[in-house]
């Protein structure tokens, strides 16, 4: 299925329920990022098998999949971390220059940060002033304007002094999307930005998500959460070394393709319009 | 009597300059040394460094020269093992400086004539230290500030978080080499002042004393080569008045310190509970 094809007023349409849509998000002729027959693999077991995917200007999608299915492998040959070792990527339909300049924001699994590091909220956000100033040149006015306009958005102001352990499981992930932010990306990649976080916080994070999608921003994360993916995100592509599915959640996740993906039965209910995943229980023994 | 007597005498002047400029200089690179988890790798690199300064006695060299070659050696390929995959960071210190303070042993064990030199290198000599020795540090001492201060970004970020570093643009393992690389020479520098037995505690303990007083980076980047600093300059005076080794005093000056920041937090949780 093609981003093309989203109708007005569809609850799974391109746009968060209550945004209105914008003709501009429509996809142009060349998509931001375009992988064609990508192939990656660790050692002699394969991470990627031939997996060919475009994301588009505007576009909001999460990659979902089991463990070690390959969702942040693709992350790290987006971002050019990992060389393919076959096929090939094109930023905006060109080859991929040097990482720092193809605009792209990286927000890592929150598992990986050292909690205990001595860092406070602007100090981990001003680090997405790197792109630009490398070398000897200090943050100026327009640069502290721009970090407090970032934290203001994301509802971090007034918080810029603190330790981040100090912050909530939203309020960290937040901030770490607005270092990302700062080299004003085209489009942000989030490695699993739900994981370990309460209702509130995942809440928290998918509505700073849909304002910067909102914002012409192109998002792409991935997920194990397919309840939380169906219920907030308008795309889904399901992983598991090759491209499995692709397409709206509420029309992708059904028994079938989550049996491919997972090697297991799920159940999937669905009420008014919304798709929910559930777990077999086993049959109890004698 | 006056507290400025000591600076009456000129090698008191030129130790004191050097106390405070090394404690400064440590205090920085330390920071990154204790948040990169490397604070062995100080220790293994004035080790390492004791190799090269026997060899440069044994074959008549400048100290600076064939000590400083060494520990860029060790430096280096300490940088190389690290990477394999399969050795960790700790595991390529052992290897490398353990070997090179071994073969530093083996060449005094052929040359019997143990001298001051080397008794220097192992427990610092800091009021024997000639004008031109200070020069050495200060222009040293500058070098490995300014280039920090360079790559400072760089660095913080691939300390932090060297993954989404890379893939920003920066290129960790460059930065990991030359970081090594101004560390070694830090090392060379201060082992003249401090001894190859001490520097370590110079590069460790002034960041976890400012750990105690500051959870940002920023902060700690500064108060850490100023306790450094203070603890040079505090050690000098008391290692003059106590007669004892002035390495070690401004070593233990800065455990002082440190044993009465945590006594004073522990007295403060112990306060609060109640």
């Amino acid at each position: 299925m093609n981003p093309h094809d989203h109708r007005p007023g569809d609850p799974h349409s391109l746009h968060p329920p209550g945004v209105e849509e914008r003709s501009s998000d429509r996809p142009s002729g060349v998509p931001l990022i375009e992988l064609a027959n990508v192939s990656y693999r660790y050692g002699s077991s394969p991470a990627l098998d031939n997996v060919s995917l475009k994301i588009w200007p505007g576009q909001f999608m999460a990659i979902v999949g089991p463990n070690g299915g390959g969702k942040t492998t693709l992350l790290r040959a987006i971002l050019g971390m990992v060389e393919v070792t076959q096929g090939k990527i094109l930023i905006k339909g060109k080859e991929p220059q040097r990482s720092a300049s193809n605009r792209i924001g990286y927000v890592p699994q929150l598992e990986t940060i050292d909690w205990n590091f001595p860092i406070t909220v602007e100090e981990i956000i001003a680090m997405g002033f790197f792109v630009e100033h490398r070398w000897f040149r200090g943050i100026g006015e327009k640069e502290r304007r721009k970090l407090h306009e970032i934290m203001e958005r994301l509802h971090l102001d007034g918080l810029g002094s603190r330790h981040i352990r100090e912050l909530s499981g939203g309020q960290q992930q937040a901030a770490f999307i607005g270092r990302a932010l700062l080299g004003d990306p085209e489009l942000i990649l989030l490695d699993e930005p739900a994981s370990g976080l309460d209702i509130r916080s995942r809440d928290d994070v998918i509505h700073f998500l849909h304002e910067i999608n909102h914002q012409k921003v192109a998002v792409v994360l991935t997920s194990h959460d397919l309840n939380w993916v169906a219920a907030h995100l308008p795309w889904a592509v399901c992983l598991k070394h090759r491209l499995i599915a692709e397409g709206r959640p509420n029309e992708i996740f059904n028994a079938a393709v989550l049996k491919e993906v997972y090697s297991g039965d799920l159940v999937v209910f669905r009420q008014d319009g919304m798709v929910m995943i559930g777990e077999r229980p086993h049959a109890p023994h004698d | 009597m006056s507290i400025l007597i000591p600076f009456d005498y000129e090698f008191f002047r030129n130790g004191f300059i050097a106390a405070v400029i090394i404690g400064a200089l440590c205090g920085f690179i330390g920071v990154f040394v204790v948040l990169r988890r490397m604070s062995y790798i100080g220790h293994g690199l004035s080790h390492a460094i004791f190799g090269g300064a026997v060899l440069s006695y044994v074959l008549k060299i400048n100290f600076f020269i064939g000590a400083g070659v060494w520990a860029l050696l060790a430096g280096g390929l300490i940088h190389l093992i690290s990477h394999r995959r399969w050795v960790g960071a700790d595991a390529a210190i052992g290897v490398v400086t353990t070997s090179s303070f071994a073969l530093g042993v083996a060449i005094i064990s052929t040359h019997r004539t143990f001298t001051r030199n080397i008794e220097a290198a192992l427990f610092g000599n800091i009021l024997g230290i000639t004008p031109t020795d200070l020069w050495i540090v200060v222009i040293t001492s500058l070098i490995v500030f300014c280039a920090l201060l360079l790559i400072r970004r760089q660095l913080l970020f691939s300390t932090f978080d060297p993954e989404v570093a890379s893939a920003y643009g920066v290129s960790t393992g460059k930065i990991d080499l030359i970081f090594v690389t101004l560390l070694a020479i830090t090392v060379l520098a201060s082992t003249q002042i401090l001894g190859v037995t001490l520097v370590a505690a110079a590069i460790v303990i002034p960041p976890v004393i400012a750990r105690y007083l500051t959870r940002g980076f920023h902060r700690l980047l500064i108060l850490s080569p100023v306790i450094g600093a203070l603890c040079g300059a505090a050690g000098m005076c008391l290692s003059f008045y106590f007669d004892i080794s002035s390495a070690a005093t401004i070593v233990l000056t800065s455990t002082a310190l440190f044993v009465a920041l945590e006594v004073g937090l522990w007295i403060g949780r112990l306060g609060h509970r109640r």
